[in-house]
């Protein structure tokens, strides 16, 4: 195997010459025709006229409690059900991302309306009302719905996402010391991942051979996961997700469908469907966990940050040791000797919380860039100004270089694209009829990270290639950026090149989540096609620098030589490797970006409008600029919502998620968005990675809305510390004077 | 679901004798049906029935066949140009798909959104008369603020249905045994009281045939609904209104609320209130003070006593202009 591990910068490449003039291009997507003509198969779409069963989960609808005992007879009984399956290996919710273990229910219920058992009947609407007449008999428990009165019993978990704790110098001393002290608390509820895709899954057995197709993120944990909650050996499983509906994280470990799906199967002897409702979807995966963040700024007089704390309380189930990281970006955004960044999990018995599209930033930024905005104008700076008066020059955490930061320049490009100038200098002062007229920005950043990955590259004797790996495309473009990326190194045009993804018996990969796909899954390709390079010039007797491969021919020289003669009438198959190194540890890699927002918040009711949104951001190398920028306009989608309507409800009296559909948790419709504008800098980032690319799927996400809250707060002269922003916190504090007179 | 036996009605006369739930559209039936919160065991599917037209009556009015789907309701002309008010509310409600299959009855018909009467293990007086009630207490933000009873505090949430109510509109239905009647639709809902599951005054088995829309009201016409999202939410509150001026006064208002109470809200005492008035925000004040004296909030949607009452002073100030 080919293997590249990131010890240091890389130089000048393939990709930098562009002599095939792929890479980079805002091409179509690879399966673009396939998904708009129907043809491309969801998770359930699988095994189409084969005969199969279906399943329907039964929820447990109580918060916490001990099963005493399940009657199925009645269910059993209704013609067309073949089984109801219980037990204890029933999944009660996603499994988190960090290692093979599954949630299995074990005879207790642990949040409200997990699932509780499996009907598998002839058919789909079988299944659904037979699911109605199991009935479970609960001694209920003692349950804790929300963290309000229990705060003081946080855990600092070491099964996080990141440390718990990060610490530098003495931040109390130093604060109570401070010349300015700026403490604030922010609230952000909980949030939904909903992907349009509801997590599905088809699983069939051969002898003690099982094969699933599901929507997932990272197989290779994925198909251990199943595994485990099937209680198989991983060998015996093959996991296949050829294309996904959005995932947003919360396909990162495995759904309960996959594995009550197996289990299905297994006592029916067929191929089992299950696709979890859209309620099933709200209550039995997964979550991101509200928090309560209390931000603390220590400052000299003339405004320069000098410590910096930033302390997050957020809730998981018992035993879970995952948390919504929210100080993750602090650590290194903002500048100050003493810093403080903590985590405390507080038990609640509610659906389990995990990875939501940026854990941590998605969150913990809507906090920090508020609380810039408004310390920015206690000292009558303006908050542009302000964070260059506060730009670091190094890892403030670990005093390690930036390996890129080009936050700078993409506030100052924003400001002048969007027209900061003309931003109303104090807040609540402009008014267009009925409506109240403010700008706002914020910094946006993005951990950067890279996983071990793989790829193989099959060369055919005529010369075309094909790509294979586990990889996943959930939505952001994988298939085609691989494509481009063997394309462009290869010297093929792209219609030579296909793309075999999500599927285990493919060489393994890391998956995708934490905007570390492209880059670590387009390594590995890219260390493939290193590798077959070398083997044609070899071939050639030439070395691999001088020559150049464009259009299936290789020119070495005055020699022009098709790929089909170098390859012999023989197929050419290379597998290359990619790891994370010591760039990793000695430089500090994350992509950046700034959000410019204008909005306009109705003097007589308080609803919120944006109409305007610009990101520009910087993230090393851009593999195509339409899937990237389609990723960003996500990330402004999501922070409108999160800014303005999104909420999960949970009723501290039961534990029930009240708000279990997509009529009320209320994610932006199209008349909530204005035309989106994003622009992507040219950027490099040589200690990322081969392609010196970095993540983008995460970006725009992190800080759009606390650009859209400073943009509130600019136009009502309103500061709202508690997410969303919704017209009830405003109404209170809007002038009298309602209607477009004025 | 639970299984249920499926007829369609061929003509008017037989369907109320069909014994079964009427289905329409089925945009909200079946939803409820699938969550077995509603579970007949018969359905009548009476989309075949020849109500689909809007025909002049001969008072000059309009009358809109109960089978008349949302869309083309909204899209009327003689709709658009006299009911300006009824256009803009149906256009504010759901979405596209679903107004393209939602019919008049089945709109003025539709159930609460409470999000515990959705939720079959929770609580509901209306689902389940005797249970209890999961909203007071709960996650009220939808609810009543306006007639609502300690046994239920849902609201009624058609758009379609406030405008109409501005509009006196009049229901026409069909009872089993053939014989039909008219009625006011400030007449034909119920508040909760003790039988929140009484929602109207409609008896088994009666189809509603069309809805009566009296000659049309000069003046201006608005439907403001305020949201949590710009699109795609129901009403927090709504407010149609048709006001005529005279001489700088207000002769004529009619109005009608939404997202307030267990039914579309009118008070004439507030409409009173303002006839003779000049549009001053005082008068207008004086008017909201009349509307929510009674009003009684529940936490969570304690703001919509003030936003009703701005929004209703907003909306005469906007229908009021330059009079
Ligand atoms: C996601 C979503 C969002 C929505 N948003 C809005 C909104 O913003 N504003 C709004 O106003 N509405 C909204 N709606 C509701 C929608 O307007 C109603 O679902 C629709 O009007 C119901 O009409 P239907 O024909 O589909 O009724 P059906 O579902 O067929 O029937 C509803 C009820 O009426 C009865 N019925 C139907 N026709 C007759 C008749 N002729 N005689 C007697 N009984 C009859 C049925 O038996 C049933 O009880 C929304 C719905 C959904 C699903
Ligand atoms: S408000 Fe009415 S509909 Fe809602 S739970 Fe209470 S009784 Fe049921």
């Amino acid at each position: 195997m080919n293997k590249h591990v990131m010890n240091e910068a890389i130089g000048e490449t393939r990709l930098d010459r562009g002599t095939q003039g792929v890479i980079g291009q805002g091409v179509d997507r690879y399966e673009g025709k396939l998904k708009v003509s129907g043809k491309a198969p969801y998770a359930y779409e699988h095994l189409i006229g084969e005969k199969v069963a279906y399943g329907f989960v039964v929820p447990g609808p109580i918060g916490r409690a001990r099963v005493k005992s399940i009657d199925t007879a009645k269910a059993r009984a209704m013609p067309g059900v073949l089984a109801v399956v219980t037990g204890d290996a029933i999944m009660h919710s996603s499994a988190q991302p960090m290692g093979p273990d599954v949630p299995a229910m074990k005879g207790e219920i642990f949040h409200y309306n997990q699932p509780v058992a499996l009907v598998v009947a002839e058919t789909f609407e079988t299944a659904r009302h037979a699911s109605h007449l199991v009935e479970v008999d609960y001694e209920p428990l003692e349950g804790h719905y929300e963290m309000e009165g229990r705060r003081e019993t946080g855990r600092a978990s070491d099964g996080g996402p990141m440390a718990a704790d990060t610490k530098r110098g003495d931040f109390e001393k130093a604060f109570a010391a401070s010349e300015v002290q700026f403490d604030r608390t922010y609230t952000t509820p909980s949030y939904h991942a909903a992907a349009m895709e509801p997590h599905a899954s088809v699983a069939k057995w051969d002898g003690d051979q099982l094969t699933v197709w599901s929507s997932c993120q990272l197989l290779d944990l994925n198909v251990k996961q199943i595994a485990n909650g099937v209680g198989v050996d991983a060998s015996k499983v093959r996991l296949l997700s050829p294309y996904i509906g959005g995932g947003f994280g919360s396909k990162l470990g495995i759904g309960p469908d996959a594995v009550l799906a197996a289990l299905g199967a297994r006592e029916v002897g067929r191929p089992v469907k299950l696709a979890l409702t859209r309620q099933n979807v709200f209550q039995a995966t997964s979550r991101r966990g509200e928090t309560i963040q209390r931000v603390r700024i220590g400052a000299t007089k003339d405004g320069r940050i000098t410590c910096f704390a930033h302390e997050t309380d957020t809730p998981n189930a018992e035993g879970e040791g995952f948390f919504e990281p929210s100080g993750i970006s602090t650590v290194f955004l903002y500048p100050g000797d003493d810093r403080l960044v903590t985590h405390r999990v507080v038990t609640t018995d509610v659906l389990t919380t995990s990875a939501v599209r940026a854990p941590g930033e998605a969150t913990g930024m809507l906090a920090t860039e508020s609380a810039l905005d408004e310390l920015a104008e206690q000292f009558g700076i303006d908050p542009i100004a302000f964070r260059k008066l506060n730009e670091p020059e190094k890892d403030p955490q670990e005093d390690v270089p930036f390996s890129s930061r080009r936050l700078l320049e993409c506030i100052d490009e924003g400001a002048r694209r969007f027209g900061w100038a003309d931003r109303p200098s104090k807040p609540a002062t402009r008014r267009e009829g009925e409506w109240l007229v403010g700008y706002g920005m914020a910094s946006a950043s993005r951990a950067n990270s890279l996983m071990a990955s793989s790829a193989e590259i099959e060369m055919s004797a005529d010369g075309r290639a094909t790509v294979k790996t586990s990889m996943t495309d959930i939505g952001t473009g994988t298939y085609t950026i691989l494509q481009q990326i063997a394309a462009e190194m290869l010297g093929l045009p792209l219609d030579r090149v296909d793309v075999l993804l999500g599927d285990t018996s493919l060489p393994a990969s890391s998956g995708s989540g934490g905007s570390w796909g492209a880059n670590s899954a387009g390594s590995s390709v890219f260390v493939a096609a290193e590798a077959i390079v070398e083997e044609f010039a070899r071939r050639l007797d030439v070395d691999a620098s001088t020559l150049t491969l464009k259009d299936g021919h290789a020119i070495a020289g005055n020699r022009q030589i098709p790929f089909s003669e170098i390859l012999k009438r023989e197929t050419l198959t290379v597998t290359g490797k990619i790891e994370p190194g010591d760039t990793s540890d000695n430089t500090n890699q994350a992509s950046y970006g700034a959000h410019f927002a204008e909005v306009a918040v109705n003097v007589t009711t308080g609803e919120t409008r944006v109409r305007r949104l610009l990101t520009v951001g910087t993230a090393g190398r851009i593999l195509n600029m339409k899937t990237a920028t389609s990723q960003c306009y996500g990330g402004q989608i999501w922070g409108i919502g999160y800014a303005l309507e999104e909420e999960l409800v949970v009723d501290p009296r039961s534990g029930l998620i009240v708000n279990h559909d997509l009529a009320e948790y209320h994610v932006p419709v199209h008349a909530d968005v204005p035309k989106l504008d994003v622009v992507l800098l040219e950027d490099r980032d040589p200690y990322a990675s081969p392609l010196a690319g970095k993540g983008i799927g995460e970006l725009a996400i992190a800080g759009v809305g606390a650009a859209i809250n400073n943009a509130v707060y600019n136009a009502t002269g309103i500061r709202v510390y508690d997410y969303p922003i919704t017209m009830d916190k405003l109404l209170p504090r809007l002038p009298e004077e309602v209607g477009a007179a004025a | 679901m639970r299984p249920f036996d499926y007829a369609r009605a061929g003509n008017v006369a037989e369907a109320g004798q069909m014994a079964g739930r009427f289905i329409a559209g089925g945009t909200n039936l079946l939803d409820l049906m699938k969550l077995e919160v509603e579970t007949p065991d018969k359905l009548v599917d009476i989309t075949r029935l020849p109500l689909r037209g809007i025909e002049e009556t001969d008072d000059g009015g309009l009358r809109i066949g109960a089978l008349v789907s949302n869309a083309d309701l909204a899209a009327d002309p003689r709709i658009r140009r006299d009911y300006e008010v009824l256009s803009r509310a149906l256009l504010a409600g759901a979405s596209g798909q679903l107004r393209n299959k939602a019919t008049t009855g089945g709109n003025l018909l539709q159930r609460t959104r409470c999000s515990y009467f959705y939720e079959p293990s929770q609580p509901c007086n209306k689902r389940e008369p005797g249970s209890g009630c999961g909203a007071i207490g709960g996650f009220n933000r939808i609810h009543a603020v306006l007639g609502t009873s300690d046994k239920c505090i849902a609201t009624h949430p058609s758009d379609m249905a406030v405008a109409m109510r501005a509009l006196d509109a009049v229901v026409e239905t069909q009872k089993v045994d053939g014989s039909t009647r008219a009625i006011a639709l400030g007449e034909f809902y119920r508040l909760p009281g003790d039988t929140p599951e009484i929602e109207n005054v409609l008896e088994q088995g009666e189809l509603i045939t069309a809805v009566r829309l009296p000659k049309p009201f000069a003046g201006q016409h608005r439907y403001r609904k305020v949201r949590d999202r710009a699109s795609y939410a129901f009403a927090l509150v709504s407010v149609a209104a048709v006001v005529r001026m005279d001489g700088g006064k207000i002769a004529e208002a009619r109005l009608a609320f939404g997202g307030l109470a267990h039914m579309p809200w009118r008070d004439e005492t507030v409409e009173k209130a303002l006839i003779g008035q000049e549009p001053a925000m005082a008068n207008f004040d004086k008017a909201a003070d009349i509307l929510l004296a009674e009003a009684k909030g529940q936490g969570e949607n304690d703001f919509k006593i003030p936003l009703a009452r701005r929004t209703l002073k907003a909306v005469l100030a906007d229908a009021t202009k330059g009079a």
